[in-house]
């Protein structure tokens, strides 16, 4: 391990094909703990696929196969031994459309602890919901009505509760794969709060749609573009004040700048 | 583009004015007419149901005209036959009845031994002998009875016309008889009802079963797709996955009569000492041969269990995937997935599925006929190993009876039938309903 101690996760030379369509190809990344990354890019450029190798939800992809390496403070996350369920519980994922479960907004953030083996008593497991909704800045608006369906609140709640059902388990990595992208400005503005709060305890990586959003809330940014046989390849990777005041690459200037894309 | 729109005359294109209006008035006509169309095909549909029911109503309920060989005010002195106690009964008895058909009965069961409404019975039938001389349905009851009365004082000057409901507490809560104004229900409705109990604790584990792995196992590759036999093995099973698949959807269509072919070579021959309860010691003289509602059972499950399984699988279709990666991404197994998130999501859909599969079940003639039920037995079924008779191959073998009372209590079992698949689909659908409104609320 000639990395940086500080690095998460890093990849290397990550190559991800669907069946004998090659996605991604020869991604190098490395996030620093208790950061917020952005990849941004067009769409089709597999910024969703590198995010979904970084847990391994690839997994569930028929024909997805990943090669070269994810590290996980050092350990690849593709490794035989390494078993998906572990490292899911270690990074855990907001999606972009809020999909909270059928069941009560106290049943939705219980879940990944009681899946997990929660074996605390009813009190700690009560304590644990509400740390967890407050982490996600939902705990006033719902603590009177916990026992009401998770279905009942506005979509940007909804992502608030898919957030602390994935803060519920304590992972150490947030991937959220263009969580505002269904929401209105208002309700995207309050994720956005509550992503700079949680880089203080969380490393979260973030794929968005929307420069802007980048700007504001990435520390680092990651530009993905397609190449001619529409294998999506990183272009640049920096800070994110470098990559929109001095991009490197003129790819990335030109889409920054919004002449495509 | 533009160019082209403002070279083109703009009438020529879109009628305008007068010649607009024409063309709508015609439009609205011809969807006038499509849609009384539409409404003269619903209103067939309910002439057919309504018919169906007005006969089968028609012949359950009715007239029926009886004459007794010995009329009871000569017998008994004008009083009623549940006044008389036992002695008198047995005196009765011993006055009228030939010795020869006496000792029969006694050596079936001893007379002295046997309570009132027993002898009552004997008494009816030995002494009394009703016998039914006109059957009329209810539309002639009702209308015709002028007609009727004076054309049966004409033929039979003794006969005793009344009304009757064919269908009736006592009907349904007696075995079988010979005699249309004794026969009952009791035995095949217990038969369905066990049929169809044992049908369901079959067919539902294994038809989810199956759809489960079906649904949500089959896309996972087990083998590592990095070497080139894993893909092929890969590329196998989900081929074999397709083949099962395509034939599942065969099963459904498959003609129920050979499901009962099938049901006799496998569970009433080859399998039965299972089937007949001798592997558990509990076979009897009258359970031999497997003919047995275990048998009937597994012959139906085989049935139904296309029907359950597909339905299944479009209500694990239905539940998005969203909900199973959100599951995933939590840390879940594949089970903890299905089990706590996959399947209460679908359990409304896969209920729908098992209404199809026991409304089916319950109204299943062929297959029984074939595995053997049998169409006279006295009998209530006592458990999975008995012999038993179900309600539809009842009303089969009363309908192909000449006589006009078996017509008319086929009838009265036909609505009892319905009554049956009625209460068993509405208890499906309220537990369907309260399920969602469980779902939806908390
Ligand atoms: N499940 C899949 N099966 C096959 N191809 C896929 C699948 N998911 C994504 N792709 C393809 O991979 C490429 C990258 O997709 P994605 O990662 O979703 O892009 P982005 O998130 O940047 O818009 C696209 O060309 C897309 O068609
Ligand atoms: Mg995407």
């Amino acid at each position: 391990m000639n990395g940086e101690p500080a690095c998460v996760i890093e990849t290397r030379n990550l190559q991800i094909n669907y069946g004998s369509f090659c996605a991604v190809k020869g991604v190098n990344l490395s996030i620093e703990p208790r950061t917020i990354t952005a990849l941004i890019g067009p769409s089709g450029c597999g910024k969703s696929t590198v995010l979904r190798s970084l847990n391994r939800m690839n997994d569930l992809v028929p024909g997805a196969r990943v090669d070269g390496e994810v590290l996980f403070y050092g350990a690849n996350l593709y490794a035989p031994e390494v078993d998906a369920v572990q490292v899911r519980r270690r990074i855990g994922m907001v999606f972009q459309k809020p999909n909270p479960f059928p069941k009560s907004i106290y049943e939705n953030v219980a879940y990944g602890l009681r899946i997990n083996g929660w074996r605390g008593t009813k009190a700690s497991l009560d304590a644990r919901v509400e740390a967890a909704l407050r982490g996600a800045a939902l705990w006033d608006e719902v603590k009177d009505k916990l026992q009401q369906s998770g279905l009942a609140l506005s979509g940007g709640q909804q992502q608030r509760l898919c957030i602390a059902r994935a803060l519920a388990v304590e992972p150490e990595v947030i991937l959220m794969d263009e969580p505002c992208s269904a929401l209105d400005p208002i309700a995207t503005l309050k994720i956005e709060q509550l992503m700079s709060e949680l880089r203080q305890h969380y490393t979260i990586v973030i794929v968005t749609h929307n420069m802007q959003q980048a700007g504001r809330v990435a520390d680092y940014t990651a530009f993905f573009l397609m190449d001619h046989d529409r294998a999506g390849q990183l272009i640049e990777y920096g800070p994110t004040s470098q990559i929109f005041s001095h991009p490197r690459d003129a790819r990335t200037e030109a889409y920054i700048s919004g002449r495509f894309g | 583009m533009d160019s082209n729109l403002s070279q083109l005359p703009a009438a020529s294109v879109l009628p305008e004015g007068a010649a607009m209006m024409r063309i709508i008035r015609m439009r609205r006509l011809v969807g006038g007419i499509w849609r009384r169309i539409t409404l003269s095909c619903t209103l067939a549909g309910v002439v057919i149901l309504l018919l169906l029911g007005f006969s089968i109503v028609n012949d359950a309920f009715g007239a029926v005209a009886v004459q007794s060989k010995v009329e009871l005010a000569q017998l008994t002195g004008g009083r009623a036959l549940e006044a008389l106690s036992r002695t008198e009964l047995l005196a009765l008895l011993e006055a009228n009845v030939r010795t020869r058909v006496l000792r029969a009965l006694d050596r079936e069961r001893p007379l002295a031994m046997r309570d009132a409404a027993d002898l009552r019975t004997i008494v009816a039938t030995e002494i009394i002998q009703p016998e039914i001389v006109g059957v009329y349905p209810l539309s002639d009851w009702l209308f015709r009875r002028e007609a009727i009365t004076t054309e049966l004082k004409a033929q039979h000057p003794r006969a005793e016309l009344r009304f009757r409901s064919w269908l009736s507490a006592q009907f349904l809560g007696t075995a079988m008889s010979s005699q249309a104004l004794e026969a009952g229900i009791r035995t095949a409705i217990l038969g369905s009802c066990w049929m169809l109990l044992l049908t369901m604790l079959i067919a539902f584990p294994l038809g989810i079963g199956a759809a489960l792995y079906l649904e949500e196992y089959t896309s996972v590759c087990p083998f590592d797709d990095r070497s080139r036999l894993g893909r092929w093995l890969n590329h196998l099973l989900s081929r074999a996955a397709t083949l099962i698949q395509v034939n599942i959807y065969n099963l459904a269509g498959v003609p129920s009569i050979i499901y009962g072919m099938l049901g006799l070579a496998i569970f009433v021959r080859a399998l039965e000492s299972l089937t007949s309860g001798r592997m558990f010691g509990m076979a009897s003289a009258a359970t031999a041969n497997g003919r047995t509602i275990l048998a009937a059972s597994l012959t139906m499950a085989l049935l139904v269990l296309p029907v359950v399984i597909i339905s299944t699988q479009e209500a694990l279709r239905a539940v998005p995937s969203s909900l199973r990666q959100a599951s995933f991404g939590l840390g879940a197994t594949r089970w903890q997935t299905i089990w706590r998130v996959v399947l209460p999501s679908a359990l409304p859909g896969i209920l729908t599925g098992a209404i199809l599969a026991v409304s089916r079940a319950i109204g299943e003639t062929a297959p029984l006929i074939v595995v053997g039920a049998s169409t006279f037995i006295l009998t209530d079924p006592s458990g999975p190993f008995s012999r038993f008779t179900v309600l539809p191959i009842q009303i089969y073998n009363w309908t192909s009876r000449p006589q006009e009372e078996f017509r008319a209590i086929a009838a009265a079992a036909i609505i009892v039938l319905l009554l049956l698949l009625l209460i068993t689909n509405a208890s499906a659908i309220i537990l369907r309903n309260h399920m969602r409104v469980k779902r939806s609320s908390s």
